[in-house]
């Protein structure tokens, strides 16, 4: 094994929520849980915003189509693996088909449009009360993934969402060195050179428009059947600008640093709220937005920059 | 009541407008979107409103103490956004495209969050000048209140038209926005011309949070998100980085919204999705906005 770290890494994820279980770090767990939550939805972006260069400001829309599938479709009274399921392919499908009628939109117009629809999407939640019930919110009945092992809902979940990262991480880097990721950089790079040298360009582009709504569709249907309950509020337009600065941040098409940005992003003000003072509490947004600044300033290329792109800027 | 709501959409429409201008004037020039805009109108407002808590005697309540207040909103805001710049943008200049945006973001919620934390958490009373109650307009009764706000706006924006247009500085900025580095060249001293622009375009944000906090009579630390992300909208439906375009987007914005949530059953809680969908069509038909030029560049 060349690279023993994702491993170590992966051991270190699925391991510490045993360790922290019952003492006075439990809320780590969830912590964990929703840092990989966020990992997941970064990865998905990775591909359109990262690999391809779409940007996209209304990513959170996928995130909410698949938390509400997924609750559909338990009260309907699948089980839930096949909500996860449907929750998947109702995210890719709704994100392709967005992708089919906005892909000739380009810059910070394709960004505005998704931005639209995302919020199209958020106040459709809100007012379809008959399906929604509206800003009350969705109850779903509860489900412990790995019931045998009689350990806490947050750490069953914390698991179940680390080994669903393992995953997303494996596809993303077999991806990112396949045929599919250096058509997606060509595509990036240069589009009409890339169409001239026989790349299907929008095919590719729509690949990476239904895998990364697969993403979201995932980490949503996780987040609903964790937090049994599901409301607009959660999808606010906010939410789709944090993954983007955890893409850019992390350092856009790069795996590692994407997780990194993720765990960065959404986990320092998690921890900031469980560790600062009660004075000072109140101010953990003021220093999370003053991270974000000082961080970008002095690594504007992202912490862990993909290789390839390294290479461009340096160049 | 067709009267009055032809009023609301021009009053709202001229709001969004000013906001949309201080989008478009810097994305003209660097190509950025700034995303702490919304945060520099919510500035101006509260500029204004401690002027009129300090010096409440020396302004008045008339249109002459009105207009104080937009004067102080405008001057604290272009302030703030010119440190914004000089602080948190002007260093990644040449860095990636999204890398001035994550620092603008950060910078938004830097400022919302030290209004929340050290002026107040809640909405303030912001001052209405007195003396602009209903005035009777072809036999209708309308709002006098709304008239003075789009009178003021319509007036900025012309004062912009002839700043732009007719000065030397408005040339230089134009000279910027065609070719930054071709400017530099000819000896325009960008980086002054660039904090001029976001002086300007940081004054019209302020001025549209001290007309939008007169209009509602009141204001508070997060004011500024949605006229934000309606005037961003509005700067792309007319063509972002054009001036034209801006004032367009704003108005159109203002009209639909307007007639969404009067005329649509339901229409208060549909109104955001039509304006929206009405931007998603408008663009599927024009990829550039109504007025732009040219389609921008991927990331």
């Amino acid at each position: 094994m060349k690279r023993a770290w994702p491993w170590a890494a992966l051991l270190l994820a699925l391991a510490f929520p045993f360790f922290v279980q019952g003492t006075s770090f439990a809320y780590l767990a969830r912590v964990g849980g929703i840092v990989g939550l966020f990992m997941l939805l970064g990865l998905g972006l990775n591909f359109t915003l990262g690999c391809v260069g779409l940007f996209d400001l209304g990513y959170i829309a996928f995130y909410a189509i698949g938390a509400y599938a997924a609750a559909i479709a338990q009260r309907a009274g699948a089980s839930a693996p096949a909500a996860i399921v449907l929750a998947v392919a109702a995210a890719a499908a709704a994100r392709a088909l967005l992708g089919v009628t906005i892909l000739r939109l380009r810059g910070d117009y394709l960004a505005v449009v998704t931005m639209g629809f995302g919020e199209i999407t958020r106040l459709s939640l809100n007012n379809l009360d008959a399906w929604t019930n509206g800003p009350k919110g969705l109850q779903l009945p509860p489900w412990r993934p790995l019931a045998f092992l009689s350990a806490d809902p947050n750490v069953q979940y914390d698991l179940l969402i680390a080994a669903a990262v393992a995953l997303a991480c494996l596809v993303s880097r077999r991806l990112e060195d396949s045929r599919v990721g250096r058509a997606w950089v060509a595509i990036r790079e240069d589009e009409t050179a890339a169409c001239l040298s026989g790349i299907p360009v929008r095919r590719y582009e729509l690949l990476a428009f239904a895998l990364s709504g697969a993403f979201a569709g995932l980490a949503g249907a996780l987040f609903a059947l964790w937090e049994q309950f599901v409301t607009p509020e959660s999808f606010v337009f906010w939410e789709s600008v944090l993954v983007v600065a955890i893409v850019v941040l992390g350092g856009m098409g790069s795996t590692a640093g994407v997780l990194l940005g993720a765990a960065v992003l959404s986990g320092v003000p998690l921890v900031l709220q469980a560790t600062l003072s009660p004075e000072w509490i109140n101010d953990r947004y003021l220093f999370f937005g003053l991270i974000l600044v000082l961080v970008v300033l002095f690594r504007p290329q992202g912490l862990l920059p993909s290789a390839r792109r390294e290479a461009e800027l340096s160049s | 009541m067709l009267v009055q709501q032809l009023l609301n959409a021009l009053t709202l429409g001229a709001i969004y407008a000013l906001i949309a201008l201080g989008y478009t004037l810097v994305y003209g020039i660097l190509a950025m979107i700034n995303f702490a805009h919304s945060e520099v109108l919510m500035l101006g407002a509260f500029a204004a409103w401690a002027l009129a808590g300090w010096a409440p005697a020396a302004l008045g309540s008339g249109l002459w103490g009105a207009a104080g207040l937009l004067a102080a909103g405008m001057l604290g805001a272009g302030l703030v956004n010119v440190l914004i710049e000089r602080l948190a943008y002007r260093r990644l200049r040449r860095a990636p495209r999204l890398a001035p945006l994550i620092s603008a973001i950060g910078v938004s919620i830097v400022l919302q969050n030290a209004v929340f934390l050290w002026v107040s958490t809640q909405s303030l009373a912001f001052p209405q000048p007195a003396g602009t109650s209903a005035v009777s307009f072809l036999g209708a009764s309308i709002n006098g209140l709304q008239l003075a706000i789009l009178g003021a706006a319509l007036g900025l924006m012309i004062l912009l038209h002839l700043f732009i247009a007719r000065t030397r500085m408005g040339r230089a900025m134009r000279a910027c926005a065609d070719d930054l580095e071709a400017a530099k060249l000819m000896g325009v001293n960008a980086d002054f011309v660039i904090a001029v622009t976001f002086f300007v375009g940081g004054a019209l944000g302020g001025a549209a949070g001290v007309l939008y906090g007169m209009n509602y009579g009141s204001i508070k630390y997060n004011m500024g998100f949605l006229p934000g992300i309606k005037a961003f909208t509005a700067a792309v439906l007319g063509g972002i980085g054009s001036v034209r375009g801006a004032v367009l987007g704003g108005f159109l914005l203002g009209f639909l919204e307007v007639l969404a949530a009067g005329y649509i059953p339901n229409g208060a809680q549909w109104r955001d999705v039509v304006a929206f969908a009405a931007l998603i069509l408008v663009l599927l038909a024009r990829p550039s906005g109504l007025l732009g030029e040219r389609a921008a560049q991927k990331v």
